[in-house]
């Protein structure tokens, strides 16, 4: 028996009324008798997030409509048909020779399977639940999963980053080949700068990998995605924490971005990673990987990594705009703050009313750097005397770290110091080429559409 | 009806209706019809600009998912084995990223909304209350989600027709789909311009009793809509959809039916394909063939075959690729049994072929009961020791790319088992012969479901009473009306189903002028000017109110009238008032009529050897051109007259 949340799943108010009223409930299939004439269908559930005056029928051409509690005069229930959700599992073939990949589950769905008769979309996880879906990812390598945890990409945090580091630590331990993290792409450049300072020296690929499209739709970027990911993890020779996401929109191949130089670049392009002021790591396609870059860690066989997994959370980012009036950085460091990441305009510039409340957070300890919103390239506090000023109350010129991989290692730094000098040596060593020695020409290029010459290569290259 | 006794079926020209009633003939539309609206349905590229140009490419797939069993869809899974690249050609004026599935969609155009709404009040539905938008799956590549955005407007009504009613199932709002550009092996390519364009989709019920009533039937309904005048016209704006089945038959349905007057005989043809495809699964029943006893035994055979003179065999030796045999053990004359004019039983299996495993050249296959020029007797008869085949086997042959026959030999397995049972339920492709051919298999119900990224929209009472309050009349009730005012049959049937009836009852009204040339003027002087491309906006309600009105007051001749309503539509630029002016008689006319009459008495010499009517007709349209209406014509005719010279006609 439903209980009452059940049975009249997401309805409220006089929608909820009307059904109480008419003694049926959601999965009921009724006949309902309206002031606009005859309606036939299953009652859904109601979305939390709609109003509490329609109740939903699926009709039987599968289409759903929207009945309004008051329009009805009478509702017969002539059946009752409840969803069924469960997924089908293949067991996932086994074979001694293929490498063995380790697929961490964070929250995002990777592989889905739909409900037709309620539209819900049932995230596929389990190797057979993938193996039902992606069966691809069987001739690759022998697919192991565990899910450890459940949240949108939006909620992953300090604790996330620390479970999640620890656990790749004991895979690597334990001598998989490769590591594939499935994760919602709105943050997944931040977790990625996590994972890359806090698993140092890792011997194996460490791929992070979503998807712009959900994978309950045909057009989905999932199944690429999860087949270029897994098949980096498990032949490639880059033992590093990486990106792998759509290179163009088109089903072409996938890129392999450094996980303290990429960032989410789009709201909904497929193409939406890229890697800024540096050049990708590699592309993928069709089971081959080509390096675009020469200097990276190599797989090693020793099972052997630095997890140092530790994380301040007291750190933010101020995004600085003209007019910005000091009590935004006074709130600051009135609620406890350590650390501040300014991503400031050009080369590092703030406007002067804020100087002497720089002054004053340096002076009581905060670590303050500075970045750039521009995103691609250097700061360079010297050009101009604001940028010398700055420095002179205590702001930190963080190189070319991006402005949220500056919060993360700013984070994590605070996680193992708090002396000033200790955290600035951290901030400012690079690791895994979160800060580079040089920008490369090619590192910026943003070509703009609507130039012929552009327009023209782009249709002949990215097809 | 001799249709169940007898194995043939009669003539196109020969079948009654007592002939269809007696096979269980039924028959309903799917009707698509674009709106016109100035955007796409749910993003603000502009709707109708179609073009030839292309600025880009872009490269896809389409993957099934799984359907609600854990099993994959039959269309779904059919499209996958094609593993089709799909290429879809787009011009940055008229595709954005949301139609090329790099962007969610923006709120459902509201005009696209209450012009659907209008329309479904028209054909009686129950009007829902909340619309909710639904993603229809499509794995073909027409559309790149892979779904189509799609609404239910209303359901559950109808329309008059001879004398009874033909239920209208429901009127869905929808988003058009890419036209398809070619489809090579494994390469379909689509453009884009019209993709996302707001469409409506009429279902009826299958009320339709013969393959007439379908296209009758066809042609009401697209006059209903065109009476709104919101409604798109023009190549490709409306196109219908055909369902048919027979008893015993399947629902069948044909897409892309070119025009409504070819709809009888394609119907006609799938009646007697469906009735073919019963005799022929009676014939391998009583064989003792059905789908469980079937057998089938499928090998390559590529080196049997090396020294064939047949040339589609030769060409695809010589591209490197391989012949495949599949023996189907009992099918003897099965594959040369008529299903369509002209068509045997063994297109059903070529077909798809072509469709599954790419293998696009024709001939495609070459089966062993074929009376066509083929391979030698002598490579049937080694074929046949290899596959251990009796007198009673088939053999079909086909050749291409190892893996592409692979698929086209478990395909024809596939194709030839359906034949015990019947007609398999399939969406097929209508050709200008009247025959049609398989497109795809036919998905099944549970491909739709909600769009996540829409919220759900009510429609509101206030919507529905405003728009009921201003319903066009019907046009069948309109023409009736018209023609009571005296308007001859073909303007009044033209005038009912034109945009132009709102206008003419109008300036009929305020104006007082005469009727028919009014009804003339909107019918053949307006149409006219749309086909040269003049903005007929400059034509609105009080421009035309006052025309008609100086006419109606004799304020200039009603020969003027079309050079007055030129004047206005090219845009002269002076005020309505001086335009109407400069046609008034004004008494200078007169003497201009006097100069042309002593013109064409002179002209007329030069035309001497032409009959005496055709110089007549000539110098008449002369002086009326010259004169632009101001004296009447019958005027000029009487003085003409006069000066004409010779005798006789």
């Amino acid at each position: 028996m439903a209980n009452n949340d059940d049975k009249y799943k997401g309805y409220r108010g006089p929608g909820k009324a009307k059904l109480v009223e008419q003694g049926v409930e959601v999965w009921s299939d009724v006949e309902a008798k309206t002031t606009r004439g005859n309606f036939r269908g299953i009652i859904l559930p109601r979305s939390e997030t709609a109003d509490d005056i329609h109740i939903v029928l699926k009709i039987a051409s599968g289409y759903n409509v929207g009945l309004r509690a008051d329009t009805v005069l009478e509702m017969k229930q002539v059946g009752y048909r409840a969803a069924n959700y469960k997924i089908p599992e293949k067991a996932f073939p086994f074979d001694p020779k293929k490498p063995k990949v380790k697929l961490f589950g964070t929250g995002g769905t990777i592989a889905s399977r739909l409900d037709y008769r309620t539209g819900a979309v049932i995230p596929a996880f389990s190797p057979g639940e993938l193996y039902g879906s992606v069966p691809e990812l069987a001739d690759i390598c022998n697919l192991e999963t565990e899910k450890l945890f459940g949240v949108f990409s939006e909620n992953m945090g300090p604790e996330q980053y620390i479970t999640l580091a620890k656990n790749i630590g004991k895979a690597i331990e334990e001598g998989y080949q490769g590591v594939v993290i499935g994760h919602g792409t709105d943050t997944m450049h931040h977790t990625a700068a996590a994972l890359s300072f806090m698993v140092q020296n890792s011997p194996i690929p460490i791929v992070m990998v979503g998807s712009q499209r959900s994978s309950d739709r045909p057009s989905s970027d999932a199944a690429r995605n999860l087949i270029h990911s897994v098949y980096t993890a498990a032949h490639s020779d880059i033992a590093e924490v990486m990106v792998c996401m759509f290179g163009p929109t088109s089903d072409q191949y996938n890129l392999l971005h450094r996980g303290t130089r990429v960032r989410k670049m789009h709201s909904s392009y497929r193409s939406t990673f890229r890697t800024l002021s540096d050049i990708p790591l590699a592309r993928v396609q069709n089971g081959k990987i080509e390096t675009f870059q020469k200097d990276y860690r190599r797989r090693r066989f020793d099972c052997k990594a630095d997890v140092k997994a530790v994380f301040d959370d007291r750190v933010a980012i101020v995004y600085y705009y003209p007019n910005m009036k000091p009590d935004i950085i006074e709130s600051l460091i009135d609620n406890g703050y350590k650390g501040i990441i300014i991503a400031g305009t050009g080369l590092g510039h703030v406007n002067k009313p804020l100087y002497s409340v720089l002054g004053r957070a340096t002076q009581m300890g905060l670590h303050v750097y500075m970045t750039v919103q521009t995103m691609y390239g250097f700061v360079q506090m010297y050009v101009y005397e604001t940028g010398r000023e700055l420095m002179q109350l205590g702001v930190i010129p963080a190189a070319n770290l991006l402005p949220e991989v500056a919060y993360i290692k700013l984070g994590w730094a605070l996680g193992q110091s708090q002396d000033q000098e200790e955290v600035k040596k951290i901030m400012l060593t690079p690791i895994s080429h979160d800060i580079t020695e040089r920008e490369p020409y090619n590192g910026y290029q943003i070509l703009q559409g609507g130039i012929p010459e552009v327009d023209e290569m782009m249709s002949r290259l990215w097809k | 009806m001799t249709a169940s006794q007898d194995s043939r079926f009669k003539p196109f020209k020969k079948m009654t209706p007592e002939d269809y009633a007696a096979i269980g003939f039924k028959s309903g539309l799917e009707i698509h019809q674009q709106l016109l609206t100035e955007r796409k349905l749910f993003c603000r590229c502009p709707a109708g600009l179609y073009t030839e140009e292309v600025d880009a490419e872009i490269l896809r797939h389409m993957r099934p998912t799984l359907s609600e069993l854990g099993e994959y869809d039959g269309t779904a899974l059919m499209e996958f084995k094609t593993k089709k690249e799909i290429v879809y050609l787009l011009k940055n004026e008229s595709v954005c990223t949301y139609e090329m599935d790099d962007a969610p969609p923006f709120e459902i155009d509201p005009k696209a909304v209450e012009i659907a709404a209008e329309i479904a009040l028209l054909l009686n539905l129950n009007m829902v209350s909340e619309l909710h938008i639904a993603r229809k799956q499509y794995l073909d590549g027409s559309i790149p989600t892979g779904f189509q955005r799609t609404t239910i407007i209303g359901v559950d009504g109808s329309i008059p027709f001879k004398g009874r009613s033909i239920g209208i199932r429901q009127l869905g709002l929808e988003e058009d789909s890419c036209r398809e550009v070619s489809d090579v092996g494994h390469r379909i390519t689509f453009k884009t311009d019209r993709l996302g364009m707001p469409l409506i989709e009429t279902v009826t019920e299958p009320d339709m009793r013969t393959p007439q009533e379908v296209a009758e039937v066809a042609e009401v309904l697209r006059r209903l809509v065109r009476a709104t005048g919101k409604v798109r016209t023009g190549a490709g704006a409306g196109r219908e959809d055909v369902n048919v089945s027979i008893t015993g038959g399947t629902r069948i349905e044909i897409k892309g039916v070119p025009s409504i007057r070819r709809i009888p005989r394609l119907v006609y043809n799938e009646a007697m394909r469906q009735y073919n495809l019963l005799r022929i699964k009676e014939e391998l029943n009583s064989r003792g063939i059905t789908s469980e006893t079937f057998q089938c035994e499928k090998a390559v055979i590529t080196n049997l075959l090396d020294k064939t003179t047949y040339l589609p065999i030769v060409h695809s030796l010589e591209r490197g690729g391989v012949v495949g045999a599949v023996l189907l053990k009992g099918y003897q004359g099965i594959l040369a049994h008529p299903t369509q004019e002209h068509t045997y039983f063994s297109q059903e299996i070529s077909d798809r072929i072509k469709v599954i495993a790419c293998i696009m050249d024709q001939p495609n296959i070459l089966h062993s009961d074929s009376t066509e020029p083929g391979i030698s007797r002598g490579q049937w008869n080694r074929i046949r020791q290899r596959l251990n085949a009796g007198n009673d086997d088939t053999i079909v042959l086909v050749w291409g790319d190892l893996q592409d026959v692979n698929t086209a030999m478990e395909e024809i397995a596939i194709r030839a088992r359906e034949a015990t049972e019947g007609v398999p339920p399939e969406t097929r492709q209508a050709f200008r012969d009247g025959t049609n051919g398989f497109e795809r298999i036919l998905p099944g119900p549970d491909r739709m479901y909600p769009d996540t990224d829409s919220p759900p929209l009510a429609l509101k009472d206030e919507v529905i009473e405003r728009l009921r309050r201003n319903l066009p009349e019907m046009p069948w009730d309109r023409q009736a009306r018209l023609r009571g005012l005296g308007i001859d049959e073909r303007t009044a049937c033209l005038l009912a189903h034109s945009p132009h009836c709102v206008l003419f009852d109008n300036v009929l009204k305020a104006s007082a002028c005469e009727v028919r040339l009014l009804a003339n003027a909107l019918v053949r002087d307006l149409r006219c000017f749309k086909r040269l491309g003049l903005p007929l906006e400059r034509l609105d309600e009080s421009t035309m109110t006052r025309i008609f009105s100086a006419v109606a007051n004799g304020m200039f001749q009603k020969d003027a009238l079309w050079h007055v309503l030129t004047a206005v539509v090219k845009g002269e630029v002076r005020p309505l008032d001086e335009i109407l002016a400069a046609f008034s008689p004004n008494g200078g006319e007169k003497v201009e009529l006097d100069i042309l009459i002593k013109e064409a008495a002179d002209l007329q010499f030069r035309l001497i050897n032409s009959a005496k009517s055709s110089r007549r007709n000539y110098l008449m349209g002369y002086i009326m051109k010259k004169l632009r209406g101001r004296v009447a014509a019958q005027t000029v005719a009487a003085r003409l007259e006069e000066v004409l010279q010779g005798d006789g006609e």
